[in-house]
């Protein structure tokens, strides 16, 4: 690949491009109750986001943005907030992932069950998706020095 | 043959879009026609040009191969007609579903209420692949998980 530094109009496209496709999953993530969408798919729009930059700005910029160590415990954390959940609804009475006792009134319960869960299943995408990609194209740099 | 993978999965998301199944198509849009075509083509990036020859024998796939293909064909004789009205999945809880959601979930979009709490168990599964699939690519090609600065 010749070399990225060149490409200023790929650059520049990408770095207006970036925070819309990011400001668009946290959109679809917070909206997924009302409007098509949910935490999957804002997961992988928002993975979408860091990986092209990851593919623009090279590598190396994307693991200082988001350090591979980090991204490892995202993951976890995510599926952790959806299991902590189940969990918060089994301490409050109810039983495993049942919101209604989440909140005095079930149907806010609810919401707040389904907006919890779902953010959950958007972290843990989003970090899993960039985690792949990141140890499928790291390959093909050269070995960091000090590994 | 990974690019037109990601064109197919673009005009099947259109086609979702035509038969009303929004969800489906975003789904369809940003995983099957942008990022996995993505990730196809690291992956062939770290592939080899030369296959590597096949020393062993091959039967025994072939058998697995057919056996499950067996299998399902056979667990489909007792499937409904393709698109028969009515089908058990439309007769029981689907219909409930429908009527149900706004009175119990209160939220309008009811592919959401059922993926997150008429079927939170599944969803829970769901995320739980997810994860283990980051884990163990993490696992394979990282060779290790990755540890903290302060922790090298």
């Amino acid at each position: 690949m010749a070399d990225i530094r060149h490409h200023i109009i790929l650059r520049e496209c990408v770095r207006v491009l970036i925070p819309v496709i990011l400001l668009f999953a946290l959109y679809v993530q917070t909206h997924g109750d009302f409007s098509p969408g949910g935490g999957f798919q804002a997961g992988v729009i928002f993975a979408s986001g860091l990986i092209l930059y990851g593919l623009v700005f090279g590598q190396e910029a994307l693991l200082e943005f988001a350090p591979l160590h980090i991204l490892a415990r995202v993951m976890a954390l995510g599926w952790l907030l959806y299991v902590g959940v189940g969990f918060a609804c089994l301490a409050m009475g109810g039983n495993y992932l049942e919101y209604y006792v989440l909140n005095a009134d079930p149907l806010a319960g609810q919401h707040l069950g389904i907006f919890l869960i779902e953010l959950g299943v958007g972290v843990t995408v989003a970090a899993t998706m960039v985690v792949i990609f990141i140890c499928f194209t790291a390959r093909q740099l050269p070995a960091p020095a000090d590994d | 043959m990974s690019v037109l993978g990601s064109v197919f999965s673009l005009l099947s998301a259109g086609l979702f879009v035509a038969m009303d199944a929004v969800d489906v198509a975003f789904t369809e849009a940003a995983v099957g026609a942008g990022v996995s075509l993505v990730f196809f083509l690291a992956a062939l990036a770290l592939t080899e040009h030369e296959e590597t020859p096949v020393t062993r024998g091959n039967v025994f796939p072939l058998l697995v191969a057919v056996l499950t293909g067996v299998l399902l064909i056979y667990g489909l004789l007792e499937a409904p007609p393709f698109g028969s009205a009515d089908a058990p999945a439309h007769l029981h809880v689907a219909p409930e579903y429908l009527s149900k959601t706004e009175a119990q979930i209160g939220v309008p979009n009811i592919v959401s209420a059922v993926l997150a709490s008429y079927r939170g168990f599944d969803t829970l599964g769901e995320a739980g692949v997810i994860f283990t699939a980051g884990i163990g690519v993490l696992l394979l090609l990282n060779g290790g998980l990755p540890k903290g600065k302060g922790r090298e």
